[in-house]
Formats: structure tokens, C-alpha cells, sequence
């Protein structure tokens, strides 16, 4: 077979004209490669995964962020100006006719209009205010402890800053979305920790003794998930007693979401216990006189501890939906508790949302977080198993 | 025959699980502290109006809320004799809704097959979206179609069902005319059946499917999309597609056959989410479903009614997967009858 004569490098060996993709060793596993920690493995295919390494990434900052809101927030969640109720968002600009200024707005001003009886706000385009850095607001709790009351950025004085705009009590939204970022992502991580209790504790007694408890176990599993969820969601969350503190009521509120989303998780790690426990290593374990427990938590679970996460990465999103959607109906979390479902409440007609479309602003940040958890899932489990090609 | 056998085995396990399901739904009405009536009687008391808690005492003899729990629970299935003989669930007779202050049966009445309507609508639109569409993006894998659809896909996974509807509701009316709210014009609520009514109510429902199902569909086209990609890997595709077989004929004929059994099978995972998405966008749109008969009686602790509303809701479900099960030995021979023995 003849090759074009461009293949041949200096000493008439042949050089492949294709690119080198030094990507492609990443898929090309070797020996060497292969022996690496299972961590090591799994972080190598997950880099590979882009969707789910930005979604990873946007989540850990968002997660990080929570202690520090109050700092970043120009207002706190539940300061009000009467003066600028449903003022549209204002966009912060460089340039004021042709000359750099910074960053500034366009003060807001509010009349009346007599013939909608509405409050018209609208920008007043004469005076720019420039926005003022690192000043002092409203107080607040860093991290829920330190009391501070610095902000990264205010408005200026004698004018508002609302980024997306204020509701119906002249709340700044934007501020709001902050602060309620704080109890809709944890309401999450609470209620996966519950579910991931209980469905570890009883998947694993299933599947690893067996028998009657198995039958009891997976029949209760089939029921509780051919049952619908939010009924039942609802039904308990209306039994909180309304008087309890709006702290007492969100715990209580993330137990509800995580004791309904266990029986899924459970049925997993039946299946993998039941084909697990007859292999060498747990007969092994047990002949030394290992505690059942002792064989559950060493020996077997750590098999499959990384799909466990996965899947508890891909459950989250149904908990956040679950408590904006609880919220939202007026059963969940109550103001002054602020979460993105409580936003939601004041969006609940479409007369509102035509006028002040900016109210439905908060649902921005749950669709895009719910997405982040699914490409994160999604990445993960792709991930956790290096050897697959 | 076997086939039948195992129908009436299906059946009896409902039954079974049902009565289960009863206990629980019952626990959960009675959790609240004190009972409807209880509140009712404490305030009449302390605005002074004895005549009022003479009626309210009446009424809990009555229906029995003197008693210890475990009575209560069963003299309301009908399996004890209550202040009237043997009158609960079981003989049909649903209990006294005190809020409205008439019987429970007559307060959920047309709302009731209007929620299976719904929930039948929209499983039927998941069906027509999911197939297609799942198959289309497996045979098209890695192209744009693929990932278009996977985007739609995510998007329908990720929206809260609430906030689409009230989205869709509005477009819906500003550029094709959709009537907003209910699930028919006012004018023929209460009105006995008659083509217009059948029109009206098919014309409201086409925003509700779509926004219940959409979810739904997105999860089982994704489903459906990565068992058709396990199957186009198989040998036997490879001999059809050698053999000259046309593709499309090839996919429908082959590995959709086999693609199609976790597609029957998951309507149980569907279905209570399906209900669940019912209640929510119901509230939500002013359907005259259960859904908010169920979210006011909660929050009033009307709980006859709403203990009503929650086993129907269940007994729904339960009957959806029965017959997706049945349906699934009928489809697959490879499935045995019997419970499995592990």
C-alpha cells in the first residue's frame, strides 16, 4: 500500500498526519492507570464530564456562599420601603450620556396613576446616584453568629437599589432570593440525610438478614411508594401545629420531605445487599466472628457507597421542588421564613404576574439549581464506574 | 387462565394494601391536635354561643370522635358498629364533612371522575410524547434531535409544575385563545352531559395535560431512550440492518418490542407522581378536581373529607399499577406469575 509521501517524517518512518489529542489518553486507560485509588479514577472520568463538572462547581459555590449572604444582599429579607412597592428592576450602568461614572442607577420615582389606580414607578434618567461599596446597611448574622453589619454593595443615599425589582411590600427580591437560598438548598440536604438514614438502615436489615423482615420491609417499601407523595406531604405538613417558630417548622418540614423519599433508595440497596452478601469476602468476615452490623457498615456498604451519593444527588431536586411547591400552597414554610416558595406565594395569580412579571423572578434560581443537581447526578454515576469504557 | 389467576391474586393484594393504606391515612388525619368539632366547641364556648355547642356535642356522639382511636378508626372503615350499626368506608358511606356541614360524598361528587379524567389524559399524553420521542432520539442519538430533546427533557424535569402552568395558562390565552381556569365554562357546571359540555371540557383540559404530563414524559422519554440505545447495540440489530431491512421497520419491529416492557412496567412510578402533579396544578388552575377539596379540608381539619380524599387519591394509584401489571404478563411471557421467592 502506497502512502502519500507527506505522512513520511525526516527518517522515512511513518507519521500519523492526525492531530495529537493528548485528551485521548484520558479514554485510553493503562495498567498503571487502572491501579490508582477508586477516588483517583472516578475524578478522572468525572473531569471528562463537562455539564457535570460546572453543575458541580456552581453548586459548591452556591453552597458556600450561604453563610455570607447577608453580606453580599444590599438589604436584609425582610426590610421594607413603602415608597417603592413593585418597583420594576433597575440596571446598574458605566455610562451616564456619553461619560464613565462607575457603577450607578437611575434613582426610582413612584406616582400615582389616576386612571389604573396603580403606583407607575418609573427611572428618572436626570440624576444618576453612583452606588456606594463596602457600607453600612441593615444588620445582620454572619454565618448565623458573627453580627455585622458591612455590605458589599448599597444603594446610594436618597435612592433604592432593587436588581429585580421589589414585591408587593417593597422587599428588594434580589436580596430575598439570597436570603431564601439558605432555607431552600438546606431543606434539601436535611431531608436527603433522613432519607439516606433510613433507607441505608432499612434497605441493608432487608436484604442482609432476609427472610420475614426482608417481607415485611420490601411490602412497606411498595406501599409508601405506590402511594402519591404530595398528598401526603401535604397531609403532615398541615398537622405542624401553626404555632411552632419558623425554625421548628423548617426542620420539621425537611423530615416530612425526607421520611416519604426513603423507600426508593431503601429498594436499591436491597438489591445490592441481597447479591452482595453471598460473596467470599462477607462469609469470610462473618467466620471471624464480625457483628452483623460490623459486616453491614465495612465490609458491604462501602461497595456501593458512591452510587448511594449519585443517587442522592439526583433526589435533592425532587426535595427543593417539594418545598417550593409546599410553600407555594401555603402548608410549607410561613413568612417571615424566607424561601424561594414563600417568593413564589405573591406570584400565585396571573393578574400579578402580567403586571409585575418580576415577582416570578425566583423561579429562576430553583430551575437552575435543580438542573445543576440533575447534570451533577447525571455526571457522577457516569462516573462511578472507571472501568466501563 | 393462569392469566386470570394471577388478576384476581393482583387484586387481592390491592385490596390488602389498601386496608393498609387505610391505617395510615388515618394515623395522618389524626395527627393534628384536637379534632374539628373539639375546636369548633372551644370557640363557641369562649364567644359565649351554648346553643351552637349542644349541636357540635351532638355531632361528635354522632359520628363517634368520643371514642378511643382505634374505635374511631374502625367504626369509620365500617368494620364496627358505630352510634348507627355497620355505616363506614366499607358500606359506602364516606362520612360528614363538618365544614360544609353536608355528607362527604356529595362535596366530592363530579370531582371525582373529573380527577380521573385529568390523570387519564394526561398518562395518555406521556404515552403519545414519550414513544415517539424517546425513540426518535435513540435512533438519532448524538445529533441535534438527541440533544433538543434531552434540553426539552431537563427543562420539563426541572420547572416546577405550578409555575408552568400558571406560564402556559397565560400564553395559552394571549395568543391561542385558551379559556383560563376551571375545567369547563361556568355555564355548564351542573348541567347534565350534552356535546357542548363534552367540548368545553375537552378545550380546558388541553393546559392541565400538558402541564401534568410533562414532567412525566420527560422522565420516561429518557428512560425509554437509554433501553432503545441498549438494544440498538445488540447483534440482532446489526443482522436486521444487514440483512436490508428498512430502519424504521427495523425499530418498531425489534428492539421497540423489547424497549417497550420497563415502558408498561413504570407506570407505577408514574402514576403517583402524575396524581401528585394533579393536586398541585389543580389548586393552582381552579380545576374541579380533589385537589383543592383536599388542600381546604387540611387546612381546616375537616377530616372525614379529607381522609376521604387521601385514600381515593391512593385507591387510584394502587388500581393504575395493578393493571399496569397485569398488562405486563399479558405483554411479556417471560414474566412469572407467582410472587417472587428470594
Amino acid at each position: 500500500m502506497s502512502r502519500d509521501p507527506s505522512d513520511r517524517g525526516q527518517d522515512e518512518r511513518y507519521v500519523d498526519a492526525a492531530p495529537y489529542d493528548p485528551g485521548a489518553s484520558l479514554r485510553e486507560l493503562e495498567r498503571k492507570d487502572l491501579d490508582a485509588p477508586n477516588r483517583v479514577l472516578v475524578w478522572r472520568k468525572f473531569k471528562t464530564h463537562r455539564l457535570g463538572l460546572i453543575s458541580g462547581a456552581f453548586l459548591l459555590f452556591c453552597y458556600l456562599m450561604l453563610p455570607f449572604v447577608g453580606f453580599v444582599a444590599p438589604y436584609g429579607p425582610n426590610d421594607r420601603d413603602a415608597e417603592h412597592i413593585y418597583s420594576p428592576p433597575q440596571g446598574v450602568k458605566l455610562f451616564h450620556e456619553g461619560r464613565f461614572l462607575g457603577p450607578f442607577i437611575y434613582p426610582m420615582t413612584s406616582e400615582a396613576d389616576l386612571e389604573t389606580f396603580q403606583w407607575v414607578v418609573k427611572p428618572d434618567y436626570d440624576t444618576p446616584r453612583q452606588l456606594r461599596f463596602f457600607c453600612e446597611g441593615s444588620q445582620y448574622r454572619l454565618a448565623g453568629l458573627i453580627p455585622a453589619d458591612t455590605h458589599l454593595v448599597c444603594a446610594p443615599e436618597g435612592a433604592t437599589l432593587f436588581l429585580w425589582g421589589s414585591d408587593r411590600l417593597g422587599r428588594d427580591i434580589f436580596s430575598r432570593i439570597l436570603f431564601g437560598a439558605q432555607l431552600s438548598l438546606t431543606v434539601g440536604l436535611i431531608g436527603i440525610t433522613v432519607s439516606f438514614v433510613l433507607g441505608i438502615f432499612f434497605g441493608s436489615v432487608a436484604g442482609y438478614f432476609g427472610g420475614k423482615i426482608d417481607w415485611v420491609i420490601n411490602r412497606a417499601i411498595e406501599i409508601l411508594r405506590s402511594l402519591p407523595e404530595l398528598p401526603l406531604w401535604l397531609a403532615l405538613s398541615a398537622a405542624v401545629p401553626s404555632n411552632w417558630s419558623p425554625v421548628a417548622v423548617f426542620f420539621i418540614i425537611s423530615i416530612i420531605l425526607g421520611i416519604l423519599d426513603w423507600p426508593g433508595l431503601a429498594r436499591s440497596v436491597r438489591a445490592k445487599f441481597l447479591s452482595l452478601r453471598e460473596e467470599e469476602y462477607v462469609r469470610a468476615a462473618e467466620m471471624m466472628g464480625a457483628s452483623s452490623g460490623r459486616v453491614i457498615r465495612k465490609h458491604l456498604l462501602p461497595n456501593f457507597m458512591s452510587h448511594l451519593i449519585a443517587s442522592a444527588a439526583l433526589s435533592i431536586p425532587a426535595m427543593i421542588l417539594g418545598e417550593t411547591a409546599l410553600s407555594f400552597l401555603g402548608l410549607g414554610l410561613r413568612a417571615p421564613a424566607v424561601s424561594w416558595g414563600v417568593m413564589l406565594n405573591d406570584a400565585q395569580n396571573l393578574a400579578n404576574i402580567e403586571i409585575y412579571p418580576w415577582t416570578a423572578i425566583p423561579m429562576l434560581p430553583i430551575i437552575v439549581v435543580v438542573l445543576a443537581f440533575n447534570f451533577l447526578g447525571d455526571g457522577l454515576r457516569d462516573s462511578l464506574d472507571p472501568y466501563q469504557q | 387462565m393462569e392469566i386470570l389467576r394471577y388478576a384476581i391474586y393482583r387484586f387481592g393484594t390491592m385490596l390488602l394494601t389498601l386496608l393498609l393504606v387505610s391505617v395510615l391515612v388515618f394515623c395522618i388525619i389524626n395527627l393534628p391536635p384536637g379534632d374539628f368539632l373539639s375546636n369548633q366547641i372551644a370557640e363557641l364556648r369562649a364567644t359565649g354561643q351554648e346553643a351552637g355547642v349542644a349541636k357540635a356535642e351532638f355531632l361528635r356522639r354522632e359520628y363517634a370522635l368520643d371514642k378511643p382511636l382505634w374505635q374511631q378508626y374502625f367504626i369509620w372503615m365500617g368494620l364496627l358498629p358505630g352510634p348507627h350499626g355497620f355505616s363506614g368506608m366499607v358500606q359506602g358511606n364516606f362520612g360528614w364533612s363538618f365544614e360544609f356541614d353536608r355528607p362527604v360524598s356529595e362535596i366530592v361528587g363530579d370531582s371525582l371522575w373529573l380527577t380521573v379524567l385529568v390523570n387519564l389524559a394526561a398518562v395518555l399524553f406521556v404515552y403519545l410524547v414519550a414513544l415517539p420521542l424517546g425513540v426518535l432520539a435513540a435512533a438519532k442519538s448524538r445529533t441535534m434531535i438527541d440533544y433538543t430533546a434531552a434540553f426539552i427533557g431537563y427543562l420539563g424535569l426541572a420547572t416546577p409544575n405550578f409555575l408552568l402552568a400558571l406560564i402556559l395558562f397565560y400564553y395559552g390565552h394571549q395568543y391561542l385563545g385558551l379559556p383560563i381556569g376551571g375545567l369547563m365554562a361556568p355555564e355548564y357546571e351542573g348541567e347534565p352531559m350534552s356535546w357542548e359540555k363534552v367540548r368545553s371540557i375537552l378545550i380546558h383540559l388541553i393546559v392541565p395535560t400538558f402541564v401534568i404530563g410533562t414532567s412525566g414524559a420527560s422522565a420516561m422519554m429518557q428512560r425509554l431512550r437509554a433501553n432503545m440505545l441498549d438494544e440498538l447495540g445488540k447483534p440482532y440489530v446489526e443482522t436486521a440492518v444487514a440483512k436490508g431491512m428498512r430502519p424504521s421497520r427495523m425499530l418498531m419491529k425489534y428492539p421497540l418490542r423489547v424497549a417497550f416492557n420497563p415502558f408498561v412496567a413504570d407506570i407505577g412510578n408514574l402514576l403517583p407522581a402524575m396524581v401528585s402533579g394533579s393536586v398541585l396544578v389543580s389548586v393552582v388552575l381552579g380545576l374541579q378536581t380533589i385537589g383543592p377539596v383536599l388542600l381546604q379540608a387540611l387546612k381546616s381539619q375537616d377530616m372525614f373529607l379529607s381522609g376521604f380524599v387521601l385514600m381515593f387519591v391512593a385507591l387510584l394509584t394502587l388500581i393504575g399499577t395493578m393493571i399496569s401489571d397485569v398488562l405486563l404478563v399479558l405483554l411479556d411471557p417471560r414474566i412469572r406469575y407467582e410472587s417472587r421467592d428470594t
